[in-house]
């Protein structure tokens, strides 16, 4: 197999793609919790994504269509190489026996929270992980996070599916039953992230978030990931992307998020274009 | 017979309000007879002092003699055995501290442009196809080399040369370290860095891309995969914030990010898929090298750019001709100046700065006068973007958790003039040892620390 080559491509949802790529050195030493930056051409940007598996010299990572470099990325296919693929980058997830925890996911983020309920669940822990999604339709990886914890708990918004409602909800739902979690972890998008904080701290649960600012490096040189996290300034990629999410400012992050928000929505009008506007139509 | 000329032979540039609104190289070259006439400056001095002020220890008489001679080949061979970036350093070195501020001309008049006189030369060599590559015999060694800055390429050439096998781990999906990333094309065009590598390439070395070192594979780990040394040089690392309120806001950079964006990413192109903010009014805070380029790349993006530095014009760390290129393209300098906070709208968005006017005390322990705020003279400037140039802090993590290798008190790699760290066989220079400062300085690191880690394994046997 050809360096940085796609072994595996496979749609999860129709926006959601999970692709295992030929990576051996970063597989060997990938843990829960890192990610990889990659670029789909010569002139491509750098985008990060967590890393959801590695074994037997494949890199797993799940991507949503949303920009001009994930659709790029997913014209790709089984056999196709991607011109840069660098990691395990980050700090990884500490993983150690906390006692009964709960793993939230949201959408994508399920993705992540993956590996980090396994690692958590092989470490011991009681794991609730509660993944949710916005209907039955696009809920992802069902069976491996069963297999991954302890007991799985799907939540969906309009209740097509599982729990009725927020993981927030659901979460509380655990703790208005009597159950103690020793830790929370919650990775997904801000707003999810945000108020899982915000119960968590009315519950005085230590609560670990996994941080997806804008990067461009990886590396710590740039410092565009960079958040405040108790006041102090953090740069997510050497730094994190795992923080104590009571600590983190998390409005300044989701403001930071949004700088590049009009020329994301050009570059993927400009792409469907290209592609002759077959999702545009429709 | 010498040119007794007062001033050097001027180079033709790109006029300011033409090159203010494009990304081509601001210096054009000297032609033949310009770079001939220019080193007839040179009187050869029985003792030449330029050759002490030269990092790299380049023989300079000796080239200028050749060049004098119109002989530019015979001149690019003494040049490039003493330097392997010869078309970079004469176009990025401060030769006014250098070389330059040392040679006898400069008292009476202007020094011999030797930057110039260097830059032509290996200009000239690459369009004639003249190249130095020759390597003695492979000796067997293997080395590795962290980073492919000016001090990781430097000491990859010098290391190919004597006939090591030398594998050169580069973070990035592109060679060059800061002088991809960081020094504008319009300073150094980025096809003269991979130029500079690809010779590096035909001369053995093997440069290998998308490698964190720490990450992938330690140091540890470069060691039991047979390199025998290990020669530290992944640059200087974390940019530094003020710490004052509203750096995180939308359109706060630092000026590696902003930088980072348009050089290496290629963000000032019209079709990049690397975007970057195009602002109308921008603060860059700092006086170096690094918040020229930063100013001079967002005036060319379309900005009004003010530089806002808090002492006065005479301690601008920045090389004198960056400045006057900044002025002449319609920078305005604020000295005497220091933000105090970033003022942000509804959106988090950067609206406004406040600075305060700053006087010169008393001279502190780097020998400047201190910078003193003047009392209530705080004053706010609608801006859209604010670029922090104010150095950067080590980033240790290449090297982090390496046995016995100690580091210093701000965190980087220490290394001994000669490269040497505390542990046998790990060498380190240039900015990763250092902290940050100018190319030729790591170069010149680099080229020690090859004659250190040949010295090592030859004891070693």
């Amino acid at each position: 197999m050809n360096k940085y080559q796609i072994a595996q491509k496979k749609p999860l949802t129709p926006e959601i793609t999970q692709i295992s790529v030929y990576a051996p050195l970063v597989a060997a030493k990938a843990k829960a919790g890192q990610f990889i930056i990659l670029r789909v051409s010569e002139e491509g940007e750098r985008i990060p994504l967590t890393i959801s598996n590695a074994e037997n010299d494949l890199v797993t990572v799940i991507y949503q269509k949303i920009g001009g470099t994930t659709l790029a990325l997913d014209e790709l296919n089984e056999g196709d190489c991607l011109h840069d693929f660098v990691g395990p980058l980050g700090v990884p997830t500490e993983v150690e026996d906390l006692g009964r925890v709960a793993v939230l996911g949201g959408g994508l983020g399920c993705a992540i929270a993956l590996p980090v309920a396994r690692a958590l669940h092989q470490a011991g822990n009681q794991v609730d992980l509660i993944g949710g999604f916005k209907t039955k339709d696009i809920v992802i990886l069902e069976e491996e996070m069963s297999k991954a914890c302890t007991d799985l708990h799907i939540c969906t918004d309009d209740g097509t599916y599982g729990y009725h409602g927020f993981v927030t909800g659901k979460l509380e739902e655990l703790i208005a039953g009597g159950v103690k979690f020793d830790h929370v972890f919650a990775i997904g998008p801000l707003m999810m992230m945000k108020f899982a904080c915000k119960l968590t701290e009315k519950y005085n649960i230590p609560t670990t978030v996994s941080m997806n600012p804008i990067m461009i490096d990886g590396t710590g040189m740039c410092g565009c990931c960079r958040l405040t996290v108790g006041g102090e300034v953090k740069f997510a990629c050497v730094d994190g992307p795992d923080f104590d999410g009571h600590k983190v400012d998390f409005d300044e992050v989701i403001a930071r998020n949004a700088t590049y928000k009009e020329f994301e929505a050009k570059a993927k009008e400009k792409h469907l274009c290209r592609l002759g506007g077959g999702a545009m139509n429709g | 017979m010498a040119n007794m000329q007062m001033n050097k032979t001027p180079m033709k540039e790109q006029d300011p309000n033409v090159r203010n609104a494009n990304f081509l190289e601001v210096a054009l070259g000297y032609t033949l007879d310009e770079a001939v006439n220019e080193a007839k400056r040179c009187i050869h001095c029985k003792n030449p002092a330029c050759v002490t002020g030269c990092p790299v220890g380049i023989p300079i008489p000796d080239f200028l003699a050749k060049v004098a001679e119109g002989d530019i080949a015979a001149a690019y061979e003494i040049l490039s055995n003493a330097n392997a970036l010869p078309a970079i350093s004469g176009r990025v070195c401060p030769q006014e501290n250098q070389c330059e501020g040392k040679c006898v001309r400069g008292i009476k008049g202007e020094p011999v442009a030797i930057g110039r006189v260097e830059r032509f030369v290996a200009d000239w060599a690459a369009e004639h196809g003249v190249s130095n590559l020759a390597t003695a015999p492979a000796n067997g060694h293997k080395v590795a080399v962290i980073g492919s800055g000016p001090a990781g390429l430097t000491c990859a050439g010098e290391l190919a040369r004597m006939g090591y096998a030398v594998s050169v781990f580069e973070a990035f999906h592109t060679p060059g370290g800061v002088l991809s990333y960081g020094i504008p094309e319009f300073r150094l065009p980025k096809a003269i860095v991979q130029r500079e590598v690809d010779n590096l390439k035909k001369m053995g070395v093997d440069i290998e891309l998308n490698m964190v070192i720490g990450k992938v594979l330690t140091i540890t780990e470069l060691f039991q995969r047979g390199y025998e040394s290990v020669f530290i040089a992944s640059g200087a690392g974390l940019p530094m914030f003020m710490k004052i309120p509203g750096e995180s806001l939308v359109g706060v950079y630092s000026a590696n990010e902003y930088l980072t964006r348009i050089n290496l990413m290629k963000a000032y192109k019209p079709d990049a898929e690397t975007p970057i903010l195009h602002n109308k009014k921008v603060a860059v805070v700092g006086g170096g090298n690094v918040a020229m380029d930063a100013a001079r790349c967002a005036k060319r993006l379309g900005a009004e750019v003010h530089i806002i530095y808090r002492r006065s014009e005479a301690e601008l760390p920045a090389r004198a001709e960056e400045v006057h290129h900044a002025k002449e393209e319609g920078i305005i300098f604020d000295l005497l100046t220091n933000p105090i906070a970033i003022e942000g709208d509804e959106q988090n968005h950067v609206k406004a700065i406040t600075c305060i006017r700053m006087e010169l005390g008393e001279p502190d322990e780097s020998g400047r006068r201190r910078p003193v705020p003047v009392k209530g003279s705080e004053f706010e400037t609608q801006v859209d973007a604010v670029i922090m140039a104010l150095g950067t802090q080590a980033n240790q993590m290449s090297y982090a958790g390496t046995p016995g290798l100690e580091k210093t008190r701000k965190g980087c790699v220490a290394a001994d003039d000669h490269g040497c760290t505390s542990c046998p066989g790990i060498f380190a220079g240039g900015d990763a040892a250092t902290g940050a400062a100018t190319v030729i300085l790591a170069m010149g690191a680099g080229k020690h620390a090859a004659k250190s880690i040949d010295a090592y394994i030859k004891q070693k046997g």
